[in-house]
This record gives C-alpha cells, sequence and structure tokens, in this order.
C-alpha cells in the first residue's frame, strides 16, 4: 500500500480506452464497476466530443461476485455489436475486474463467433503497466491483429506508394496537444512533397490498417506510444521508422534531415535543405528570443528553469530551453520512470541533475529547494508554481481543459516552435511583470477600495458572513449593509442577511 | 410507515447500463463539510485517477483526502493489510493530526474481502484516532449514495449522551438548552420563542449557509434543532437518544435513516425534501405536525418565493425535461419542476427507495394531479442507451444528464444541463429555489440566443 494524492500518469485501462476509442467504429466495453466509465466524461469534457464516446460498461456488480459474469459479457458484447454495427469491439478488464481472475478471453471467444465485429481481448497487466505503457500495447495489439488477419485472407498489399510516403503513428485521443500537432506534421509532409499514407488510431479505420506497409517510412512522433507497433513493422516488414520528435529549431532540422536521408536510401531523391534554411530564417528573423546574443537585455537569459513532464516532452523542451534559448535548465525530470534510462540519455548533457520520480511530493519539495525563476511541467507543477509564486508553462499531460485549446497550437514543427516561443517569453516575462508591480506598488493608494458604513453585525450573522467565500464576501456584506440602512436597521442579524438575499432575488 | 404504492405512479427497471459518479465521490464534499476529519480511499489506481479528475482544482488545495493505493502485493495477500493501514494511518496522525479518519472501502477490497469492519476498531484503539469505516463502492452504490454510506456509519458514532466541554466554543445555545432542565431561552430579538418539543436531529451533509438558512425557516416555527448529522466537525457529532426526531435533507440517504431508526431507537419524519418552495413548505409543515405544533406563516413564505422567481417561470413553463439519472435528486427536482410548469417525460434514479422517498411520492403525485399533468414514469437503474432512443423520439427541450452524454446531445440540438451541478449547487431551502431555475433555465436561455442563427445540430 502507499499513501497517494495525485498521480502523473492513469490506470491502464485509460490508455486502452485512448487508443481504441481514437479509432473510428471501435467500440470498447469495460469490465467494470458502476462509475468506472468516467473516461468519458474525460473524453467528452476535454476534448469537447460531438459524438458518444465509443465505450460502454459492463458492469460488475454484486450479481458478477457472487456467480462470475456468465453471459452478460458476451450479452453485452453480441448487443453492442448489433446496435453499433463496430468493425472491432475491444473488452477491457480494469483494476477491479482484473483481480475476478474470470476467463475473459473465453467469453471473447465466445462472442466473436456470434457477432459482426471482430472481438479482442486488451492483453495489459492492471497492477504491472500504467495508462501510456498500456495504450502503447493495444496499439501494437490491434495492429498486429489486422496485419495478422490480412496475412491469412492474403489481401496484405506490400507495394510501396510510388511517391515517398509516411505512416504517422501514436497521434491519439487526450493526448497533449495531439490534434494541432497532427495537423502541423501534415503541413509539413505537404510542404516537403511527402503523402501521408495512413494516421493511427486518431480517426483511422481498422480495415485501413492492412495499407499500413505501403509507406516507405514509420514516423513516430511520441515516445511514449507507438514505438511498439513502429517495432512490429519492422520486424515484419523491415519498414524503418524516425522515433525523433520534431520539438524546437535544432530537433526539426534533424527530423527533416533524417527523413531526407531516409528516403533517399530507400530510393527516393529529395533534398529539404533549402526548404530548412526558409522555414528557419523566417522564425530567427521575427524570434529575437532565440538569438540572446542581439537582445539588450540579455539579463533575462540566464534564468534557470526547471523542466518536468512526460519523457517525450520533457527532454525535448529541456533542449530547447538549452540549446536554443540560452536558458540554464538547474534540473529536469520525468515521472516515465519505466523508460528512465532513454530519458538519462536524452538530457545528461544539458542539465546537472536529473529527477525521475511518480511522486508529485518530490518534485513540489526540489522545485522549492532550488527556487526556479521558472517552471515547465504539467498541471501539478503549474499549482506548486502558484503556491511558491513562480511563473510556469504547461508542457506535458497530465493537463486540464485549458490545455485542450480550441485555438491552434501545436508543440512539433515550425508553427510549434513559434507556440514554445511564445510560452516560454510569456512564462518568463510574467513572472518579472509581478515582480516589477510589487516593486513599484504603493498600497497606500488603495484607499478607493475602502467602506465606510457603521452599521454593526451581531455575532450569529457575522459567524455566517464569514462562511461566505472571500471572493464575494466584501460584496454581500456591502449590499446587506446597504439594504438595512435603507430599512434603518441598525443591528444586522441572521435573519437581515437572508431578508436581504432575498430581496435581491425580487 | 406503510409502502406508498398508487397505482397512478409507475415505476419501471431497466439494465443498470448508466453513466455515474463511484460513491467515492462523496469524499469530495465530506472532507470540506467535517473540517477536522481525513478521509483515506482504500483502492487502486483508478480510484484515484477517478477522484483526481473529478474533483477538478480541489484536488491542488491539499485536500484531507488520499488514497491507500493497492498494490500487487497486497491484492495477493503477501503484505500484511493491517500493518499496511497501520503505518498509512499513523502518517496521516502525524502529518495531519485530525480527529477522524474515515475508511473508503472500494470495490477492491469488497473483492479481495479485506476485512476493514474487524481491523478498525483494534487500529483503532492502537492509534488513539477514531476510524469510521464506509464501504462506498461502485459494486453496490451509485454516486451520492456514498454520503449515505458514511452517514449511516457516523450515525453509530453519535453520543448518546450529553458530554460537556467537548467544544465550549462551537456547542450552540439548542444543545445547552437541553442540558440545563429544558429552560426556555429567551431568543434574542424577542420574536421567535422556541415552543418545548422532542429534540430533533436533521441529517444530511449540506453547505454551513444552507444549515443557517434551515435552521432559521424552523426557528420561525419555533422548532428548535438539537443537531445537525454531519456537523461541521466530527468532535460535534449530535447526541442522539432513543425516541429523538430525525428526518432528512436529501432523498439518497437511505440507510442513514435505516440506522438511525434501528439502531439508535429514533423516529423518522417521513417528509418531502426541503428543495422548491414546495418542498421547503411541506418539509417543514411535516415537521410541525409530527412534534405537535401549528405552522403560521408558510402560506405567505411559499407565495412569496413564487411571486419572486415569475420572470424564471415564464421561460420554463410548458416546456419538457427528461432526467437521464445519476444522483437521486431526481424525484424532488421533477417534483418542483413540475409545479413550475414544465412537462416530465420520464424520471431517471439509480436507486428507487419507495419507504424513504413515501412523502416525496406522494407530493409528486399531488403536483401532478394539482398541475393537470400525466404523472411520469419513473425508471430506476435506466440504460442509458435506451434513453437516448426514446430522448431521440421524445425531443424534449431539456436533459438533465450525466457529462458524459451532454456534449453529444447538444450536438444533435437537444439542451442538456449536467445533472451533477445540482449536488453541488444550493437547492435547499425557500431562498435557494431561485438557484434550481437558474441552472435549468441556464441552456435554454443560452440557446435562445443562438437558435437565430440557424444552428440547431452539428453533426451530420
Amino acid at each position: 500500500m502507499k499513501l497517494a494524492y495525485w498521480m502523473y500518469a492513469g490506470p491502464a485501462h485509460i490508455g486502452t480506452l485512448r487508443i481504441a476509442s481514437s479509432f473510428k467504429k471501435v467500440h470498447a466495453i469495460m469490465h467494470a464497476p458502476l462509475g468506472d466509465d468516467y473516461f468519458n466524461v474525460m473524453r467528452s469534457m476535454l476534448e469537447r466530443e460531438r459524438d458518444f464516446t465509443p465505450v460502454t460498461a459492463s458492469v460488475v456488480d454484486r450479481h458478477v461476485l457472487a456467480r462470475g459474469s456468465q453471459e452478460k459479457v458476451v450479452n453485452n458484447i453480441t448487443r453492442k455489436d448489433l446496435e453499433e454495427k463496430p468493425d472491432l469491439i475491444v473488452l477491457t478488464p480494469t483494476c477491479t475486474s482484473s483481480i475476478l481472475q474470470e476467463d475473459l478471453q473465453n467469453f471473447v471467444d465466445r462472442a466473436s463467433l456470434e457477432s459482426q465485429a471482430d472481438v479482442l481481448l486488451a492483453d495489459v497487466n492492471h497492477y504491472r503497466v500504467n495508462e501510456l505503457q498500456a495504450a502503447d500495447r493495444t496499439l501494437e495489439q490491434i495492429v498486429s491483429f489486422y496485419i495478422e488477419k490480412a496475412l491469412k485472407k492474403g489481401d496484405l498489399v506490400l507495394q510501396k506508394t510510388r511517391i515517398p510516403s509516411v505512416n504517422l503513428i501514436g497521434i491519439f485521443t487526450l493526448g497533449f496537444h495531439n490534434q494541432h500537432d497532427c495537423r502541423e506534421l501534415k503541413k509539413l509532409f505537404l510542404d516537403l512533397g511527402i503523402t501521408v499514407n495512413e494516421i493511427v488510431p486518431e480517426n483511422a479505420s481498422v480495415t485501413n490498417l492492412k495499407n499500413l506497409p505501403q509507406a516507405w517510412i514509420n514516423i513516430v512522433p511520441y515516445r511514449e506510444v507507438g514505438l511498439m507497433t513502429a517495432e512490429y513493422l519492422k520486424n515484419e516488414f523491415n519498414m524503418p521508422y524516425i522515433d525523433i520528435t520534431p520539438i524546437g529549431l535544432i530537433e526539426t532540422t534533424r527530423f527533416i534531415r533524417k527523413i531526407q536521408e531516409m528516403v533517399n536510401q530507400l530510393g527516393g531523391n529529395v533534398n529539404f535543405e533549402s526548404y530548412i534554411q526558409q522555414q528557419t530564417k523566417a522564425i530567427l528573423e521575427t524570434s529575437q528570443f532565440i538569438q540572446p546574443n542581439k537582445t539588450n537585455n540579455r539579463k533575462n537569459f540566464t534564468k534557470k528553469a526547471i523542466v518536468f513532464g512526460g519523457s517525450t516532452h520533457a527532454s525535448a523542451i529541456t533542449k530547447v530551453l538549452v540549446k536554443e534559448m540560452g536558458i540554464n535548465v538547474i534540473w529536469a525530470g520525468t515521472y516515465c520512470k519505466y523508460d528512465s534510462a532513454w530519458f538519462h540519455e536524452q538530457v545528461k548533457s544539458f542539465c546537472s541533475s536529473i529527477l525521475i520520480t511518480e511522486d508529485h511530493a518530490e518534485v513540489g519539495n526540489l522545485i522549492a529547494k532550488t527556487e526556479p525563476d521558472v517552471i515547465f511541467g504539467t498541471q501539478m507543477e503549474r499549482h506548486v508554481g502558484k503556491r511558491l509564486n513562480i511563473a510556469c508553462g504547461v508542457i506535458s499531460a497530465p493537463v486540464h481543459i485549458q490545455n485542450f485549446p480550441l485555438g491552434y497550437r501545436p508543440f512539433v514543427g515550425y508553427e510549434g516552435t513559434k507556440q514554445i516561443n511564445d510560452l516560454v517569453y510569456n512564462a518568463l516575462n510574467l513572472g518579472h511583470e509581478v515582480s516589477l508591480f510589487e516593486v513599484f506598488n504603493d498600497s497606500s493608494n488603495n484607499l478607493t477600495l475602502k467602506e465606510n458604513i457603521s452599521i454593526s453585525w451581531n455575532s450569529e450573522a457575522l459567524e455566517e458572513l464569514k462562511k461566505i467565500p472571500g471572493f464575494i464576501r466584501n460584496k454581500v456584506k456591502r449590499t446587506t449593509e446597504t439594504f438595512a440602512k435603507e430599512r434603518k436597521i441598525e443591528s444586522i442579524t441572521l435573519d437581515v442577511l437572508y431578508a436581504s438575499k432575498e430581496s435581491l432575488i425580487n | 410507515m406503510t409502502i406508498s404504492e398508487s397505482k397512478d405512479l409507475t415505476f419501471e427497471c431497466e439494465t443498470g447500463n448508466y453513466h455515474t459518479f463511484c460513491p467515492i465521490s462523496c469524499v469530495a464534499w465530506l472532507y470540506q463539510k467535517i473540517e477536522d476529519s481525513f478521509f483515506l480511499v482504500i483502492g487502486t489506481k483508478t480510484c484515484g485517477y477517478f477522484l483526481q479528475n473529478s474533483m477538478g482544482v480541489m484536488i491542488f488545495a491539499e485536500p484531507r483526502y488520499a488514497m491507500a493505493e493497492l498494490e500487487e502485493g497486497d491484492i495477493s495477500a503477501q503484505l500484511n493489510d493491517y500493518e499496511e493501514l497501520k503505518r498509512l494511518c499513523l502518517q496521516i496522525k502525524r502529518d495531519r493530526n485530525p480527529s477522524v479518519i474515515v475508511w473508503i472501502g472500494t470495490c477492491t477490497t469488497e473483492i479481495i474481502k479485506m476485512d476493514l469492519e474487524g481491523m478498525a476498531p483494534k487500529l483503532e484503539s492502537e492509534i488513539g484516532i477514531p476510524l469510521v469505516v464506509a464501504r462506498a463502492n461502485g459494486l453496490d452504490y451509485a454516486f451520492t449514495q456514498g454520503e449515505d454510506t458514511v452517514l449511516a456509519a457516523m450515525a453509530q458514532r453519535c453520543p448518546s449522551t450529553f458530554t460537556t466541554g467537548i467544544n465550549p466554543k462551537e456547542s450552540n445555545t439548542f444543545s445547552s438548552f437541553f442540558n440545563f432542565g429544558r429552560k426556555q431561552i429567551e431568543s434574542k430579538d424577542g420574536k421567535l420563542n422556541p415552543i418545548e418539543h422532542q429534540p430533533l436531529i436533521l441529517f444530511g451533509s449540506l453547505p454551513d449557509p444552507v444549515v443557517t438558512q434551515l435552521n432559521l425557516e424552523l426557528k420561525k416555527q419555533g422548532i428548535t434543532v438539537s443537531g445537525w448529522l454531519p456537523a461541521k466537525r466530527y468532535m460535534e457529532l449530535p447526541t442522539i437518544q432513543e425516541g429523538n426526531y430525525v428526518c432528512g435533507v436529501h432523498p439518497f440517504l437511505s440507510r442513514t435513516a435505516t440506522t438511525l431508526m434501528r439502531r439508535r431507537k429514533c423516529k423518522l419524519i417521513s417528509a418531502p425534501f426541503p428543495i422548491g418552495p414546495d418542498g421547503t413548505r411541506a418539509w417543514i409543515e411535516k415537521i410541525c405536525s409530527t412534534l405537535g405544533i401549528q405552522p403560521n406563516g408558510l402560506d405567505e413564505r411559499e407565495q412569496q418565493i413564487w411571486d419572486s422567481l415569475t420572470d424564471y417561470l415564464n421561460l420554463v413553463k410548458g416546456k419538457s425535461v427528461f432526467f437521464m439519472g445519476d444522483n437521486l435528486l431526481e424525484v424532488s427536482l421533477a417534483r418542483f419542476l413540475i409545479r413550475c410548469g414544465m412537462i416530465v417525460q420520464e424520471i431517471g434514479i439509480p436507486y428507487m427507495d419507495k419507504r424513504y422517498q413515501a412523502a416525496e411520492l406522494n407530493l409528486l403525485e399531488e403536483t401532478c394531479r394539482k398541475m393537470g399533468t400525466a404523472i411520469p414514469r419513473i425508471v430506476e437503474k435506466p440504460d442509458n442507451y435506451n434513453q437516448i432512443q426514446r430522448i431521440q423520439e421524445l425531443k424534449p427541450d431539456l436533459v438533465i444528464t450525466g457529462m458524459a452524454q451532454a456534449n453529444p446531445l447538444e450536438a444533435r440540438g437537444i439542451n442538456t444541463k449536467w445533472s451533477v451541478e445540482f449536488t453541488f449547487a444550493q437547492i435547499h431551502g425557500f431562498s435557494n429555489a431561485r438557484d434550481i431555475l437558474e441552472l435549468v433555465t441556464r441552456p435554454l436561455r443560452r440557446k435562445g440566443n443562438f437558435r437565430e442563427l440557424g444552428w440547431n445540430t452539428l453533426i451530420e
């Protein structure tokens, strides 16, 4: 047992559901108790989805505990098959249901005999892997299932496309700015004259998965999800993949050059150097920020920053801060414990110490101890920053609704570089502004806000007033006093307080 | 108490495939209500993830709640549950020093049959902090029923004799009133003379301002409330004695009511719930009549509130509403909305205790007759998929639903209101009736402004 208040990565089934619900016409059925379908709320609220989340629960209740699921799971699968006519149904166990040790594979086998849809059992261990690892595994499971199915049927097309093409692997629902990144990557490939063959799993159809081998190269933009699938395709079809995250100018350049190199190796003939030059120049011109030597307030750039987040974003942002902005990253860290060796490798030359932990308190304490000027982290670090009065930019999941912006905010590619520049600059400047404000603010000037009504409150009413939330307390106090004055009431009692509230209503 | 099953009310039961919050969510409002408590949810990552996301920004305010996250070793009994819980509780004692630790049992503790009730008394004496066990799990309960399990457990902890000096500052005039030989005390403004009656204890967690308002309404009738379950602090749990009257303020507290009746030998006043001016009035009237008090001024009081609602009533009149059902407030809200002139097409509800809600169901029937509307069907354990088919057929003006369905329904041109807001908003008593209608009419008002743009549905 461990005492926990906050977790950076969710339970395994969330990862599976994120993959399943990203595909079109894939329905997930959770074997779970009532209330475990909170995923639907998150998807609907955060992604502001217009469609019903294709996830239902086969509810585990007392009867199931007593007698086992028996026909229930099978019935729920065949029912969904008739109602929604999906291509694939993924049965997803949860932490709770996996302890029951029911033979879910047996239910899946039986249900797939009756249903039109394919049926799969998500193959993840709920006590050993987290959300991200489960997502990675589920994506591989679905892809390999359909590749093998096509192999058996003999309709797998291994012929490569005529024009150089790529698959984008690992764009999915509730990912940090994934939708925007996806659009930016598509635009980048359009500029480079490379076709995007398939994007999985976001908006993909499982019937198209057999087309995956037609692409020349697989692109895995995020470290956390998609690598297993890319490895699988490499082993099966000898497809090369690129796992560079194109965040920041330098990495984007490296990313494009790597594509160039691979395409040319595979018999293409492309040269992207002039494109890189042109894009880079355009950004460097508009962004004095990236060239600290040209600016006169050079002081800003000896700022100390800390970075914490998922392995992809934390390492990428660390590199951008150090290499492109000259900011001193005193430490960088990630909650992706299972991938710590890779993270070490990525950032060890850019910061003096590295923190690998899933414990938010440890992160918070280290922030308090090291007193950075600016924090780049998740929502949790943003709140630590608020408490300690340190500016913060959010660069990684877990996030809240404000990190699912409606406006275009990619993190990858050239547009992403601009967006990160704004983010970093604003975070730094905000902290600077606040301190200037405090230096110049003369609090004795705030007399305008003071009130001079002298009406007494009896102790009961005063007690009640104190219970009213701070941000409206003064308003309530003023209106009640005005109310009392108008009625020539000298002392405010509980009755007066509530009569005043009701009078507002009338 | 008699079972009220009128022919006119129809009850159906579907598959129970509906969306609701897990009952462990009750820690979110209970830890705020009971200020010296600490809630320890003994469960898995799934439970933690749910709480972390559903509590929103509250989670960043260092809440007095934590997960005892079960690991593989706990599930396979490689670790000793008692020792593990002792270690965590000592840590909580050291860091927060609460007056009570509430253990919330979850689905997992049920499945692995962790004997929380058995361990608690032993550990309690060992660490010197009261341990209250509530099994608020998704196997048995829905959303607000979590509070019911906690309060039922706390009802057993209420003292049965008056003790002095627990909290001299906060101990209210009412309990001292009973301490010192039931001498009538003069109220401060001299108008409201408390009448001597059997002690009355109210149960149900409400924000403090609402508690004060309801106390005040009863005080106007000369009724003194001896205490509330729960009180602001665990140390102030009310004294409950055999023969005391108890009355609920929420429709979802049937276990608590049962516990108070059976274990504490209290007399339950079965009344409609004080939601809406009609409900509040009926609630006060029922309490008065049980205590043998002639209510006065209620007519004018209720009318005055209705008059103040005219602008909202014009908006909702004749509009239809569909409750998908997820928090057990549905019957009371439906009854109020029918009285407001709305047409209720369906009352979905997770669980229907016809005994505990008897008076509320009677008032619903009565209201329907009075307003000349058909009595809506009550669907217990609804099936969300079937409900959505019905919604698409009926095209209600408003669907009160969980957040999982709200956006998709909106995209299909159907107005929605998130049901969970009714659990967190202040909706009890006379003066909060307006807040209910504010919630109900918000989507109607907002949509009115968009309609002229010609966008009703957003899907192909």
